[in-house]
């Protein structure tokens, strides 16, 4: 126990005489070690918001779009898909006899304004049903969400965006019970939904896909199909259903059904190729870091050939030496991956309000990891040099 | 104790072949007081590094505490030095990073071992024996020259070694600190019986020693 304690006092002294020089030896490794936690943290943030995103919705979502795949753009409902099939009650109903296919949504969208008397605002007319509500996970922030009977009444009772509500009467309780207009019909507020963070929704008013029908949607079509189910492992098996369903009346190029798996894909494309572009810097930094201790303990060993010569001539082994100057490169880099570390964590504090990212013990534990390796691997070649300098040759330097 | 036999060293500096001692036949045996003498270069502090491990014969063999050194293991040999020789050099040979406690000590903490006595205890009563115990917190670039030698003294007698090698041990001081030195030096030869092996031209130095071995060119010309 004492020789390890003199050893790692040994090193913090020769520290502490190069103050300077032990900060910028570090530094690289600082640097490396930073871009790799702050990776992490970027991976993790990005994981835990998407997680609770998806959480949200509250089942396994399948996605129905006409066209041919998601690269005519996800989620860009009412875009227009030029050649597609046009969903309609029929679909609806042939798609529920899916056993699997717990909810089926479908969804109607008109952007336009949607007026008081006094304010009027730009917004979105969602035509839906009940079930909607259940499979995006969105609930009454005030009043009450349209149900099944208003949808099948075609009921012109609407549930409102949250952001809506607050713009056009300042607090979501004042909403409730007023008439707003869209394209010249009147709807009554009957709830304003929770804040969904997703600028559509919360600023639409959702009504019965039943009340759009006529002047607003004279063609009575959709835009899109949701369809939830219950269990995961049923999500692939749902999705061929569908598409046999689909297939018994519209061609195979003319709708594409993917689900939120290959939407996570998308997202997780773009976020591999940020990942990749961190990971570079990283490595790159943590390399060259490597090769700054390992030239500051070559210039450590010759600097210091006679302390070495005293050592060996009061009993100290090869090994001695060897793990002397190994727990230098080691505690040098280690030194800087914790400062990395701790600036990482700064960063993530400071940027936490704006941008989902998180640190956890796997990324103190990797920061760890890779600068005791980094410090092994550089440190091994000068302390094999100091190991076995000769006795006589060591003392003799001056 | 010690047993040099036809021992010889040589160099190659560059091309040319420097024989720095050859055909180096004595012994030394437990509780001799011995000084190696010699002008400078005539090949003394070779013969003093071979006695101390710390450099290797090209020809010849070199037994110590019984043991052929030849056969012995660098870890072996670290061991010998580490437990029973201490070094007392001309230039002290302190670290200066370290206090002159820690100085002292560094060789038990190379030792690993539990030793039957506690080393940082034997370290302060050595320290207070040669009248340097309030100084056992400066650093070595803090105290006088006659200071540093005997810490380093007390660095070479913490594992309570059979051998003291000194080299020039009053070369760096004045003359009346090295007399103090020399005085320590004889009282451990004298009361501890610890076996002291000087190298120095000096002939005051000389005049000490109880055992004498002339070195000139290489050669040992004379023992008496």
């Amino acid at each position: 126990m004492k020789y390890f304690l003199f050893q790692l006092k040994s090193a913090f002294e020769d520290f502490k005489r190069n103050k300077t020089r032990t900060f910028l030896a570090s530094l690289g490794i600082l640097i490396g070690v930073m871009s790799v936690v702050m990776l992490i943290a970027l991976g993790l943030g990005l994981k835990n918001y998407l997680g609770k995103q998806f959480e949200s919705l509250g089942a396994n979502l399948i996605i129905i779009l006409p066209g041919s795949g998601l690269s005519q753009g996800v989620g860009n409902f009412g875009a227009g898909f030029a050649g597609g099939a046009e969903f309609d009650e029929r679909d609806v109903s042939s798609l529920r006899r899916i056993s699997t296919a717990e909810y089926v949504v479908p969804a109607y969208m008109k952007s336009g304004l949607i007026e008081t008397g006094e304010e009027q605002e730009f917004g979105y007319l969602v035509g839906t049903n009940e079930e909607n509500f259940v499979l995006s996970g969105i609930e009454a922030e005030a009043g009450e969400l349209i149900n099944k009977s208003d949808v099948q009444n075609r009921s012109k009772d609407v549930v409102m965006g949250f952001e809506m509500a607050r713009k056009l009467f300042g607090e979501p309780e004042e909403a409730i019970d007023k008439i707003v207009r869209f394209d010249g019909q009147r709807f009554r507020v009957k709830g304003v939904a929770t804040k969904e963070n997703d600028s559509q929704t919360d600023n639409s008013i959702m009504v019965s896909y039943k009340a759009t029908f006529g002047s607003i949607n004279p063609n009575k079509t959709f835009f899109a199909i949701s369809v939830g189910v219950e269990n995961e492992e049923d999500v692939e098996m749902t999705k061929k259903e569908i598409e046999d369903t689909l297939l018994k009346r519209y061609e195979e190029d003319e709708f594409d059904v993917s689900d939120q798996g290959e939407l996570l894909g998308v997202i997780n494309q773009i976020f591999n190729v940020l990942n990749g572009v961190l990971v570079a810097i990283g490595s790159i930094s943590l390399v060259v870091g490597g090769i700054g201790i390992m030239n500051i303990m070559y210039a450590n060993v010759t600097e210091r050939t006679k302390e070495i010569g005293i050592r060996r001539a009061i009993g100290a082994t090869k090994r001695d030496i060897l793990f002397q100057f190994m727990a230098e490169s080691v505690l040098l880099s280690l030194f800087g991956g914790l400062m990395g570390l701790l600036v990482s964590a700064l960063i993530v504090a400071l940027v936490r309000p704006f941008f989902p990212v998180a640190l956890n013990v796997l990324a103190v534990v990797i920061a760890i990891g890779i600068s005791t390796f980094i410090g092994v691997f550089f440190g091994v070649f000068p302390a094999r040099r100091a190991a076995n300098l000769t006795p006589i040759e060591a003392i003799r330097y001056e | 104790m010690i047993s040099f036999s036809k021992v010889c060293k040589t160099y190659w500096l560059g091309k040319e072949k420097v024989e720095a001692l050859c055909g180096a036949s004595f012994e030394i045996k437990k509780g001799e007081y011995v000084g190696i003498l010699g002008p400078s270069g005539s090949g003394k502090s070779t013969l003093m590094n071979m006695i101390g491990l710390l450099d290797t014969p090209t020809s010849g063999s070199v037994k110590l505490f019984g043991k052929d050194v030849s056969k012995l293991s660098d870890d072996e040999i670290s061991r010998l030095r580490n437990r029973h020789i201490g070094f007392v050099f001309q230039q002290f040979n302190l670290i200066e990073k370290f206090t002159v406690f820690e100085n002292v000590v560094m060789p038990a903490r190379y030792a690993k071992s539990n030793l039957d006595y506690n080393p940082d205890e034997y370290a302060m009563a050595l320290l207070e024996r040669f009248g340097i115990g309030e100084r056992a917190n400066f650093h070595p670039n803090k105290i006088s020259g006659g200071q540093q030698q005997r810490t380093a003294i007390a660095r070479a007698l913490i594992m309570k070694p059979e051998l003291i090698l000194a080299d020039e041990p009053t070369g760096n001081i004045d003359s009346k600190t090295g007399e103090e030195i020399l005085d320590l030096l004889e009282q451990l030869n004298r009361e501890l019986k610890v076996t002291v092996v000087t190298v120095t031209h000096e002939p005051e130095v000389a005049a000490r020693t109880k055992k004498k071995i002339y070195v000139k060119d290489g050669r040992i010309v004379d023992k008496l």
